[in-house]
């Protein structure tokens, strides 16, 4: 079953077509990487999918609904999941008051179900010694893996992270390996990424963008092998 | 002790102390209070927005002022009693801030600031155009015979400084509990990172226009009570002055703490009270006190408190 799609999916700034006439098909529970080079469209992607940038044409839907026309609250309510990729947490809250706002909305008034959904999503990032430290004193790497914690603290149906690892220890890029292979399933999860190793060993599935369009579509061993990726994003033999 | 005690302790100990002034103060002093008291209630109003939301409104004495004229008019013109006058001050305000927030959120930050003047501004000219009925800047007093509620007089002092207690302690209390509750919270999360809040899946426009109708609404309930306790409606109280006000009672007091407007309306009437009785260029010395508050004290005073002293001050 198909959770999301777009079709003709297209992002025009100012003459500069960043998305062109995207298609894409993200079945239920699939973990997929979207890569490509700086600029290729990627962020401009997910953020028409999550409702953050508007679409110039084209149209998302999700679980079934046409949702090109809701604004980007009501999406996330349907269940979607989306992390920054410049960090944006509540800098001047504490950790466990960043990670209840994204549970709060959900789980409403009933105080325990958030606490617990709190300390359960902070503990799958290993951050649950730090919860009442502001998040603004958070070191940026533990602010990036906050970010993390506030997604599924929201048990979204469809995760978009975007690029989640930048900035993070290597110790910390093994567990987010760890945690993302663990939520494979039950989430489906659209990942940009920029670090070959996390996608090439968490990811079902990947899509390539170059200059705003799909390049290719594949498995991780498809991918590797394609001519025209290799080309335009991993670099050939004598570029 | 939990979050929760500490907080109604805190709370209920304020307005405990408040109650105790009234039976120690000399007369000139309680009755100062209760002018306080009601004017804390327009501050506490306009720290739901500002202090909590993150929205800078210079346009509050709109507000106030269809609070204040509600219940005047609906008194003088209509012969209501006190009761109904003051649920026409609470509608009249309710129904204001709701078309000036409809309008005035659809601009953000410097703009938004503009607009809330521009509605105030012409809110007071308002007030001038009718003035057959509002007297203009001349104002009207409501009648002695009509203020009183439920065969109360609220014209004696001892009536009057526990009715502006009352209204007091009921928007104090009902703001402590609001700020800490799902929805406060989420207001909270405006004010630090907007753009977060909207990604988590929260209305954040739906949720600043009830703010400001809130707000709007409880700095209305402080306009009617003005009118009712004091007995006078002018074309003042719509004035620049009177937005101004509310901002720096709570910008010196602390923004987004629950005491901090209280702490702002008394040290700012006080500071004008002791220096006009020093000088008739009373304003200079206020003004001087205003620049070194918030050079030294930027979060004010029960901000600065918050951050050197008790950390847990809501």
């Amino acid at each position: 079953m198909t959770l999301l799609s777009t079709r003709n999916l297209t992002k025009r700034y100012a003459g500069v077509l960043a998305n062109e006439a995207i298609n894409f098909d993200l079945p239920q529970g699939q973990i997929r990487a979207l890569i490509g080079p700086n600029g290729a469209g990627k962020s401009t992607f997910v953020g028409m999918l999550s409702g953050r940038i508007p679409t110039t044409s084209g149209s998302v839907t999700f679980d079934g609904k046409d949702i090109s026309a809701l604004p980007a609250h009501a999406r996330i309510a349907l269940g979607i999941a989306y992390t920054f990729q410049i960090t944006s947490v509540f800098a001047g809250l504490s950790v466990h008051e960043n990670v209840a706002l994204a549970a709060r909305r959900r789980l409403g008034r009933d105080g325990a179900a958030v606490d617990a959904k709190v300390a359960d999503s902070l503990s799958r990032v290993g951050l649950a010694d730090r919860a009442t430290q502001i998040a603004g004193d958070l070191s940026y790497g533990h602010q990036r893996i906050l970010e993390i914690a506030m997604g599924l603290a929201q048990d979204p149906r469809l995760f978009i992270l975007d690029e989640p690892t930048q900035g993070l220890a290597e110790s910390e890029i093994a567990d987010f390996k760890t945690l993302i292979r663990s939520l494979g399933g039950a989430t489906t999860i659209l990942l940009i990424e920029h670090n070959m190793s996390v996608v090439m060993e968490t990811a079902e599935a990947i899509t390539v963008l170059s200059n705003g369009t799909v390049l290719a579509d594949g498995t991780p061993a498809q991918i590797r092998a394609d001519p025209a990726v290799q080309a335009a994003y991993l670099g050939t033999a004598d570029a | 002790m939990t979050a929760a005690t500490r907080d109604a302790a805190l709370h209920l100990g304020v307005l405990t102390l408040l109650a105790g002034l009234w039976f120690v103060l000399p007369t000139y002093h309680s009755g100062n209070l209760a002018r306080i008291m009601v004017l804390a209630v327009y501050a506490m109003g306009y720290n739901l927005l500002f202090g909590y939301t993150g929205l800078l409104s210079l346009g509050h004495a709109l507000f106030f002022a269809a609070g204040m004229y509600g219940l005047a008019i609906a008194m003088q013109q209509g012969g209501w009693s006190a009761a109904p006058g003051f649920l026409a001050g609470l509608i009249a305000a309710l129904v204001v801030s709701g078309v000036a927030g409809a309008l005035a959120l659809r601009t953000t930050g410097v703009a938004f600031m503009i607009v809330t003047l521009m509605f105030a501004q012409a809110g007071y000219l308002t007030v001038l155009y009718f003035g057959a009925i509002t007297r203009g800047d001349e104002g009207f007093v409501i009648p002695q015979a009509a203020r009183s509620l439920a065969g109360i007089d609220l014209t004696t002092p001892a009536n009057r400084y526990f009715a502006a207690l009352i209204l007091f302690g009921a928007v104090f209390l009902g703001l402590a509990w609001l700020v800490r509750s799902p929805f406060g919270r989420t207001l909270i999360a405006i004010r630090e990172n907007e753009a977060r809040a909207k990604m988590l899946g929260y209305d954040t426009h739906a949720y600043k226009l009830r703010a400001v109708i809130l707000s709007g609404t409880i700095s209305g309930a402080s306009g009617a009570a003005y009118a009712l306790l004091f007995g006078y409606a002018g074309a003042t109280f719509a004035t620049v002055q009177y937005s101004i006000f509310p901002l720096l009672w709570v910008l010196l007091g602390g923004a987004g703490t629950t005491i901090g407007p209280l702490i702002g309306a008394i040290f700012m009437f006080y500071l004008i009270d002791l220096a006009s009785g020093v000088t008739d260029a009373y304003m200079l010395i206020a003004g001087v006190v205003l620049v070194l508050l918030t050079l030294f004290a930027p979060q004010g005073l029960a901000g600065t408190l918050r951050n050197r002293v008790w950390p847990w001050l809501p």
